[in-house]
């Protein structure tokens, strides 16, 4: 009863945005490559009135900035008119990325949540531990993950492994911090009541620190998924990986494929907000089974 | 030290001091308490006074800093390894997560209850504090009071000897808890448990109890202790009664001396 009056209203900013950017992205389109299309029409040396050199601004093959509907056919040609098996089909370099991420994503799940348990339950881990967690995330990815998938592809590890450790390197991050968070956030009086049943350190994990951690786990989740898609397609950038968005991006790069180079992009952030989303419809789904007030699964 | 089997709780000396940044804060001096099988034993004090204190210290949730205490015979650590008694928090700390009947099986759960039996005991309990039909709900869709009631049910589910309640009745309104009151004799009359209470209430102290320890802040010590005069068949009316109004005032004035020592 509530949810359509939501959703127009949540949809009404979001719809103005777009056409803001739009509008924008037209008219600087427009300047960009006035140039460029004079140029061109003038070294085919044809005669053109002014309003023919701006509109062929917008239908350069290699725009500095391609036009919006650039973009969107040139993504309609690679997604849906093409097999998902063609090298060039869009959806086939998505897939490619998408499935080193989601690899990426599990096991730096995995990790940070048993990092977080150990640090949780054991001072020494604590102390030892947190700095180097804290000191590997200031080293730049971009330097190590060449040099990474050089060492890993000499030692015969190749395809989509590096990649997927590089997206696990930077998401378990965001989880660790979290978890470690979660799993310290109940209440001392939910501590003591424990303390009197006599629960051992198991049962005081499943029934307390875990369900406590839930929320503080997806918050984690929601970084650590995109961040992970941002991991595999740095990892697929140095060794001119033949496949996937970040090989979309450099081969578009150096043949100044702009218009690639941009469908690659939106196919990314695409994909990072359908991952986003889900995680978010997971966290609502597991919120409601354990009995979050309906304002907080809303906000 | 001779410890009768009776015993339940038997304080000598005891005391508890907390280091805080602000030095130290004295809780407990010099508590001398015995409490017995089947005692009904309220405390009652001023705010601050060390009643939360000294239920902690007989739940080995605070470790007394001189003196000693045992707990059915033992150090509160063994007991509490044995399971010997139920808390009532001063807050009802369920857990969010849980729906109340989830909450009460909490300690069954932990204590290896089969279901057959935690649902058994899952009714009863809810039966007793009058939450019957609510035991599917989440803890934030209850009113504090009714919250505190699941907190108290789950305190009754496993059945021990020893009851340890921190104003369990203070959030509940006059008719809810004078009915708890009759309720909560009728269990400790019909099962023989030892019950400590925390109260602010004096009629509430006089009504349910056979010893009434009174308590005064700064530091935190007993300063009288009270035997009941009054049967243990107690109907409600036994509140107008010349014999309750008398302990009454004998709690009052203890208050009062207790009071006066401040400031
Ligand atoms: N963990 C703690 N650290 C430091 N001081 C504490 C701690 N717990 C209690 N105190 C202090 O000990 C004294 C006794 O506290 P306690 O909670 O036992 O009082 P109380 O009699 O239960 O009061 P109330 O009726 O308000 O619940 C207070 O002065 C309090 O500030
Ligand atoms: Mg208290």
């Amino acid at each position: 009863m509530e949810k359509p009056g939501l959703l127009r209203e949540s949809a009404f900013p979001i719809v103005v945005v777009i056409l803001v950017v739009v509008i924008f992205w037209y008219a600087a389109a427009l300047l960009m490559n006035h140039g460029a299309a004079l140029d061109s029409l003038k070294l085919k040396g044809i005669e053109t009135t002014p309003l023919q050199g701006w509109l062929l601004s917008l239908a350069l093959e290699r725009p500095l900035l391609p036009a919006p509907h650039q973009i969107a056919v040139e993504m309609w040609n690679t997604t849906a008119q093409l097999s998902v098996t063609s090298k060039r089909s869009l959806v086939y370099h998505a897939w490619v990325t998408l499935s080193a991420t989601l690899v990426g994503f599990g096991l730096g799940t995995a990790l940070g949540v048993l990092l977080a348990i150990g640090i949780v339950h054991n001072r020494a881990m604590d102390k030892s531990l947190m700095p180097w967690i804290i000191a590997s995330q200031t080293i730049p990815i971009l330097a190590v993950a060449p040099m990474l998938i050089v060492v890993l592809n000499a030692v015969g590890i190749s395809g989509l492994l590096p990649k997927a450790l590089i997206s696990t390197y930077l998401s378990f991050f965001p989880v660790v911090v979290g978890m470690v968070k979660g799993l310290r956030s109940p209440e001392t009086i939910q501590f003591d009541l424990m303390h009197t049943y006599f629960a051992s350190s198991s049962q005081i994990f499943w029934k307390l620190r875990w369900p406590a951690s839930v929320p503080f786990l997806f918050a984690s989740l929601k970084v650590a998924v995109a961040i992970a898609l941002i991991g595999a397609i740095v990892g697929e950038l140095p060794t001119g990986a033949v496949a996937g968005l970040g090989a979309r991006l450099l081969s578009g790069s150096y043949y100044g494929q702009t218009i690639q180079i941009w469908s690659a992009l939106f196919m990314a952030a695409f994909l990072a907000g359908g991952l986003v989303l889900i995680v978010g419809l997971v966290e609502k789904l597991v919120a409601r089974t354990m009995g979050a007030k309906p304002e907080r699964m809303a906000a | 030290m001779t410890i009768t089997p009776e015993s339940v709780v038997s304080a000598r000396d005891l005391g508890l001091t907390f280091e805080t940044n602000d030095g130290p804060v004295n809780a407990l001096t010099g508590v001398n308490l015995d409490v017995n099988k089947g005692d009904f034993v309220s405390f009652i004090g001023p705010s601050g006074c060390g009643k939360t204190t000294f239920l902690r210290v007989i739940a080995d949730l605070e470790k007394p800093t001189s003196g000693s205490i045992t707990v059915n015979g033992t150090t509160p650590e063994d007991a509490r390894k044995n399971r010997s008694y139920g808390y009532v928090f001063q807050a009802a700390a369920l857990y969010p997560w849980r729906t109340i009947e989830k909450n009460i099986a909490l300690p069954l759960e932990i204590m290896g209850h089969s279901a057959a039996e935690q649902k058994a005991r899952i009714e009863r309990t809810l039966d007793l504090v009058n939450l019957t039909g609510f035991g599917k709900k989440f803890p934030w869709q209850l009113s504090g009071g009714m919250q505190q009631r699941a907190s108290i049910a789950r305190a009754l589910a496993f059945d021990a000897d020893l009851l340890l309640m921190d104003e369990p009745f203070g959030a509940l309104d006059e008719i809810v808890r004078d009915h708890l009151n009759e309720q909560l004799l009728k269990l400790w009359d019909r099962t023989n448990k030892t019950i400590c209470f925390v109260t602010h209430s004096i009629p509430e102290a006089v009504y349910l109890s056979t010893k009434i320890v009174v308590m005064s802040p700064r530091p935190g010590r007993v300063t009288d202790i009270i035997e009941s005069t009054l049967p243990k068949e107690r109907p409600l009316d036994i509140r107008e009664s010349p014999e309750f109004l008398e302990i009454a005032s004998r709690v009052r004035e203890g208050l009062r001396a207790g009071h006066s020592y401040d400031e």
